[in-house]
């Protein structure tokens, strides 16, 4: 089963730069999770300040830059897992977030094409 | 958290650290066997306690070190302690370990990595029968109970535990040592651990009998250990060229079943189904398959084959001729009829159907492919192209006797009923 996971943050609470140990405690989770098979992708997303939306509406396309006010923007990153089940990925995000701090991650099940 | 969530949990962290555990336990004591009941007895231990004192922070440190206690306690109270750990304490005690309780600090502190891959060669060892290596790999490496791998290839769970058993018994016997296999042996030993892989693949692939929802897990966990074997040998091109098989093969999952269940034949899957990521994985497997050189081997090719289709958005635009010559210099590497079957496929499609048939009918003496349902069901597919429908529609009815699975049975008996009876 795939899942998709992501953390949301308050866009108001800029994250830091990661310390050189957590960086260092972070590859070395990326890479336990390659290993287990588990890992399928990973990546982060600009701040959501950069994000540029598409509209189509009635025929009419209209491009809108940002900032847009959102309560919530993905500021952890996101990973695309493949488990046996969800408790498995929400153990894995456990494992996450103990490495990156405080926050909150949303896991959802990716479908097939 | 609900005590469900909360008991799930528990279990998952278990399963997630047992191949680890058991692989690390196995290196210090030599005894898969061994290592299996020592973390089951710390397995026990997180059961009763994790419950209520939490999970805790390093679980797999945790579960390593109650096994660590129970483990010198066997040494300590074992009055007859076999030639095996005398040697070991002896061993120790030369580099200034105490005699009986061996130094696990030292034992442990190995690449678990390594030892993972040690479990693999030793599980999936020569001198066991394939059903017994199957169902110690996943048993070992897997995680999966007996009651699950039982389900999964729909025998009686005692027949499982018992293979289990058995299978850790001859090994001891044969005195197998957990190690990764010298050079000289490495290419047949891993040429057995890969075929355990595609076996477990095809397993769930393929349903040689029944319809369980466990046949999914068996692709799905046969991929993961694919992907765990990559990283832990990734010089081994043919490594790489399983996990490039199995990861196209599965990318197909979504589209090779009908909204009923039924089977859909690779020419008339919706490819807009096909999982592009994973198709995407096994293409950039290939690439390191083909980049790390030498003669390509028998799953390098069948990836290269099968990424061949995956390439191809609509049927017409598969490259037919390029299939054929793959499936030529697999003959050459793998000779077998079953190879041969589908060489004559691609020949149909390639160069016509009956320079295809001239191939099929040589087949048919072939002894090894007598029961198997395939051929009747290609010599079928071939006669009925050439017009000669009253001996495909006889070939179709064979297949469909000659195979156990229902789903497949249906397919081929709908066939032979739509050219008209």
């Amino acid at each position: 089963m795939k899942f998709f996971g992501y953390t949301l943050g308050d866009p108001d609470t800029p994250v830091g730069p990661a310390s050189p140990e957590m960086y260092e405690r972070m590859s070395a989770f990326v890479e336990e999770a390659i290993k287990a098979g588990v890992l399928l992708a990973t990546g982060g997303l600009a701040p959501l300040s950069e994000a540029v939306k598409v509209k189509y509406s009635g025929g009419e396309f209209s491009v809108l830059d940002g900032p847009f006010a959102e309560a919530k923007e993905l500021v952890g990153g996101w990973a695309l897992m493949e488990t046996r089940d969800i408790s498995e990925a929400i153990e894995w995000t456990k494992r996450f977030l103990t490495i990156a701090g405080d926050g909150e991650s949303t896991i959802r099940q990716v479908y097939g094409p | 958290m609900t005590d469900a969530r909360a008991q799930a949990a528990i279990e998952t962290v278990i399963r997630l650290e047992s191949a680890r555990l058991i692989a690390g336990l196995a290196h210090y004591t030599g005894d898969i066997g061994l290592a299996e009941d020592l973390a089951q007895d710390a397995v026990v231990a997180a059961l009763e306690q994790w419950p209520a004192e939490g999970v805790p922070r390093n679980p797999g440190a945790w579960l390593t070190t109650v096994a660590r206690r129970r483990a010198i306690d066997f040494f300590r109270r074992s009055s007859d302690l076999s030639r095996k750990y005398a040697e070991l304490g002896r061993g120790l005690a030369a580099e200034g370990g105490d005699a009986m309780t061996p130094d696990f600090d030292r034992a442990f502190s190995d690449d678990i990595d390594d030892d993972v891959l040690r479990l693999i060669f030793t599980a999936c060892h020569p001198v066991l029968s394939v059903p017994a290596r199957v169902a110690l790999t996943l048993r070992l490496l897997g995680g999966l109970s007996t009651a699950e791998i039982a389900r999964a290839y729909l025998v009686p769970e005692p027949t499982i535990a018992q293979r289990i058993v058995r299978a850790k018994k001859t090994l001891a016997q044969a005195e197998v040592p957990f190690e990764v296999p010298e050079a000289d042996q490495r290419a047949p030993r891993l040429a057995s651990v890969l075929e355990v892989i595609y076996l477990i693949f095809n397993e769930g692939y393929a349903a040689t009998a029944g319809d369980d929802w466990m046949r999914p897990a068996l692709c799905a966990e046969a991929v993961r250990l694919g992907r765990v074997l990559a990283q832990l040998a990734p010089a081994e091109p043919e490594v790489h060229g399983l996990v490039a098989l199995l990861e196209i093969q599965a990318s197909r999952i979504p589209a090779r079943t009908d909204s009923r269940g039924g089977p859909v034949l690779l020419a008339d899957q919706d490819r807009s189904r096909w999982d592009r990521l994973l198709i995407n994985r096994g293409q950039a497997a290939l690439e390191t398959a083909l980049g790390l050189g030498g003669e390509r081997g028998p799953y390098t090719l069948q990836a290269s084959i099968a990424a061949c289709h995956a390439r191809a958005f609509r049927v017409e635009e598969t490259d037919w001729a390029a299939i054929v010559a793959l499936y030529g210099l697999l003959a050459e590497v793998m000779p077998s009829p079953v190879v041969e079957l589908n060489r004559a496929v691609a020949i149909s499609m390639a160069y016509g159907p009956q320079a295809a048939l001239d191939l099929v009918d040589q087949l048919t003496a072939e002894p090894s492919l007598r029961g198997y349902h395939l051929l009747p069901s290609v010599r079928g597919d071939l006669l009925r192209k050439l017009g000669r429908e009253r001996e495909a529609r006889a070939e179709f009815a064979r297949a469909a006797t000659l195979t156990s699975n229902e789903r497949e049975r249906q397919l081929s008996a709908d066939r032979a009923r739509g050219l008209g009876e």
